[in-house]
């Protein structure tokens, strides 16, 4: 199926210059060896399938969804550190899909990665000004005092004591460690940091820190962040357009308020309802989706829509036709023939809109106000 | 959660907090500078250690010790080092530290050159044995697939290897000599640290920080020798001071076995063998070697176990436990001898 380009800004060319990565079609699945001696593949987890979409330069688009969706497989896609198994990766016109190791080399200082845990995303066996000067010693950029300087310099950006330069990781604490790893992706003055989960092995004041400290070096360097989280406020929080993913598929994306004040995808509406709320009078009044089972194997995952056999809405259509990406304005409100819908989408997928345009996969996408509860009582299996 | 509520001031407050937590600090410790913390609290170990040194310098000195008994190491003393009935003297006569052997050749000194060829040999075939082990096991374990499987396969093939059969059949192919000694040695050392480097390998190369190296543009070589070397370098340590022995009692036993050392260049395998035929009245020739043989391979199997024990973490608590047992007596004791009676020390107890 032909997915659409995300969060593509209104009228923009293909090679317009806001545009810093283009990922078009990429799939990405991971063989299942079997069999102890003469290993022989017996299937494919499909991590990533068919994700398109856009990072926009000086921007920030959140990837959300829960684990085992194929958030950090995309992201590690994204920075050629796996190969995909079809499909392109453009960074700024060039395809980093088809470059050899040498020829990735000046690429990889435009892209760098912020890890998760803070704890094995630093060396233990390394001290901090040997860990965030790594990047100088590899490209050859800065030698002897002048490095050193430099990691210094760094380490004041982000919030470290320059004295700190011969400590190992095990003396900080987790914030401070986490900072150590941002001072090791910004050395290189990249153009895109990938984040992957930064703040989730951090406890919330901290979070907060790292979070301020992201938007702040945004805003001085210019950075465009892919920021995966599945922490749905962080997200809202540091995020211009978020995509929601799905069993390796992208289910909706839309500019973040919107995505947030109006969701399409029922899953998207099951995960939002799924987050604590601080207001208990909020808590208490809201409606909360409660989706049955688990999520489907993604060695063998459903046809048609990913998420119909946990999507309340489901209907016979969701099971044999898989829903393209489009806008709202491009599918029908009124709830007619399935056979018609599938057409209309299918049609529709090819002539999509650009700009910052709502986009959600789903035959039946939810209408503000619609209680999902409801239809899921109907069903009898959402609580 | 709200992210929005944390004012900058509070920001500021916190990083502040986290940075006095910081600067109030001693300057941090090594894990080397705590491995030999704690070894230099272990008394076994130290002893060891200190054993191992004096035989070095021993070894070192021999031609020192030579000179100032004035006993070669290929000499016959058929006049001093042989009795009336021309059997070999005893420990302490006529000037032979620990007696002569049965052609009148002074024992200690030979002890001294023989502990010159098992220190060689043990060390050296070692080092060269964990370098190839350890590249081997790198890379094994960091490229996988195809390499893995031809390295791992090698490696499985000699450790399985009946090692005393292809040394006999390789002493009497090239003829008896060092070097043949420390190939073999070599050859059979290095698959056990191949395959301890290969499994920390495939498990260090998983962690974030190997990602990251890549995510910044490293090769596979920089990965392998400065971001994955220095976190396996502590069980390294331990198996090649382990192997040390091993490989001086493998010298001893081809030795022994006359496929070694050639007499007449003594070692301590050598000197056994040439024991063995005139135990019955000299005593000394037989016990000396073998004590020097059986404290060098102790010494260095202990300060093994000794280095384990210091680099596993869980120690400083039992070190910790002993000393606190230790003065919890001691504080028993005193009390005992200021007069209070062990049961008045426990004020329950109703006492007669």
């Amino acid at each position: 199926m032909a997915q659409t380009e995300l969060n593509v800004p209104r009228g923009s060319a293909p090679d317009d210059d806001s545009i810093l990565v283009r990922v078009e079609n990429v799939v990405k699945h991971f063989p299942v060896k079997a069999g102890g001696f003469i290993s022989h593949t017996v299937g494919h987890v499909h991590a990533v399938d068919d994700v398109s979409l856009v990072i926009e330069r000086g921007k920030t688009l959140g990837l959300v969804g829960e684990t085992g969706s194929g958030k950090s497989t995309l992201a590690r896609c994204v920075a050629g550190l796996i190969p995909v198994t079809s499909g392109r990766v453009l960074f700024n016109g060039t395809d980093i899909t088809k470059l050899s190791r040498g020829q990735m080399r000046p690429l990889r200082r435009e892209v760098q990665m912020i890890f998760q845990d803070p704890y094995s995303s630093l060396n233990p066996r390394r001290r901090v000004g040997s860990i965030i000067s790594e990047p100088f010693a590899i490209h050859k950029t800065a030698t002897g005092a002048e490095r050193k300087r430099q990691v210094q310099e760094l380490m004041e950006r982000v919030g470290l004591n320059p004295e700190h330069y011969n400590r190992f990781p095990a003396e900080f604490s987790g914030g401070q460690r986490q900072r150590i790893g941002v001072a090791r992706a910004l050395a290189l003055r990249p153009k895109l940091i990938i984040c992957d989960e930064p703040v989730s092995a951090l406890d919330v004041s901290i979070q907060a820190q790292v979070l301020n400290l992201l938007s702040d070096l945004q805003q001085e360097y210019g950075l465009s962040y892919l920021f995966i989280a599945h922490d749905l406020e962080v997200v809202r929080h540091v995020s211009d357009k978020v995509a929601v993913m799905y069993l390796g598929r992208i289910g909706e994306a839309a500019p973040a308020e919107d995505l947030y004040d109006k969701p399409r995808h029922p899953y998207t509406v099951a995960l939002l309802s799924a987050a604590p709320a601080a207001d208990p009078d909020t808590a208490a009044a809201r409606q909360r989706v409660i989706l049955v089972g688990d999520v489907p194997s993604p060695i063998d995952p459903p046809a048609g829509c990913r998420f119909h056999p946990r999507c309340p809405k489901a209907q016979e259509v969701c099971s044999k036709v898989e829903p393209a990406l489009v806008p709202d304005n491009a599918r029908p409100q009124s709830q007619d023939d399935a056979g018609q819908r599938a057409a209309e989408t299918s049609q529709s997928a090819t002539a999509v809109p650009g700009g910052w345009a709502h986009v959600t996969a789903c035959h039946f996408p939810v209408v503000p106000g619609e209680s999902l509860a409801a239809a899921g009582a109907a069903k009898g299996d959402v609580a | 959660m709200t992210i929005s509520n944390l004012t900058e001031a509070g920001f500021e407050a916190q990083q502040a907090a986290e940075g006095q937590e910081t600067a109030g600090r001693v300057e941090g410790r090594t894990q080397w500078q705590l491995t030999w913390r704690r070894l230099r609290g272990d008394k076994v170990s130290v002893i060891a250690l200190a054993v191992i040194v004096i035989m070095v310098i021993l070894a070192i000195a021999a031609p020192a010790f030579a000179a100032i008994t004035g006993h070669g190491v290929n000499t016959s003393y058929p006049n001093t080092g042989e009795n009336a009935y021309g059997n070999p003297v005893g420990p302490g006569v006529n000037g032979f530290f620990l007696g002569t052997d049965s052609t009148g050749r002074d024992v200690f000194v030979r002890i001294l050159y023989g502990a010159r060829i098992s220190l060689f040999v043990g060390v050296v075939s070692t080092a060269i044995a964990t370098v190839l082990g350890v590249v081997i096991g790198l890379m094994a374990g960091y490229f996988g697939g195809f390499i893995d499987t031809v390295l791992a396969r090698l490696t499985d093939a000699v450790l399985a290897f009946p090692y005393v059969i292809l040394a006999i059949a390789l002493a009497v192919v090239f003829g008896p000599s060092l070097t043949v000694i420390m190939v073999m040695v070599t050859f059979f050392s290095w698959a056990g640290i191949a395959r301890i480097v290969r499994g920390q390998t495939l498990s260090i190369k998983e962690k974030e920080y190997i990602e990251a190296a890549r995510s910044l543009g490293a090769g596979p070589f920089r990965i392998m020798f400065l971001d994955i070397l220095p976190n396996l370098l502590a069980p390294v340590l331990v198996i090649a001071t382990l192997l040390i022995p091993n490989a001086i009692v493998f010298e001893a036993t081809l030795s022994f076995l006359g496929l070694g050392i050639q007499p007449p260049t003594p070692s301590w395998g050598n000197m056994l063998a040439d024991a063995s035929n005139s135990y019955q009245v000299a005593w000394w020739y037989l016990a000396f070697p073998a004590l020097f043989l059986l404290i060098t391979t102790l010494a260095f199997n202990l300060l093994g176990d000794g280095i384990r024990d210091a680099m596993d973490p869980r120690t400083e608590r039992l070190l910790a436990a002993r000393r606190m047992r230790k003065q919890r007596a001691k504080a028993r004791k005193n009390a005992t001898q200021s007069g209070v009676g062990p049961g008045q020390a426990i004020p329950d107890t109703v006492n007669g």
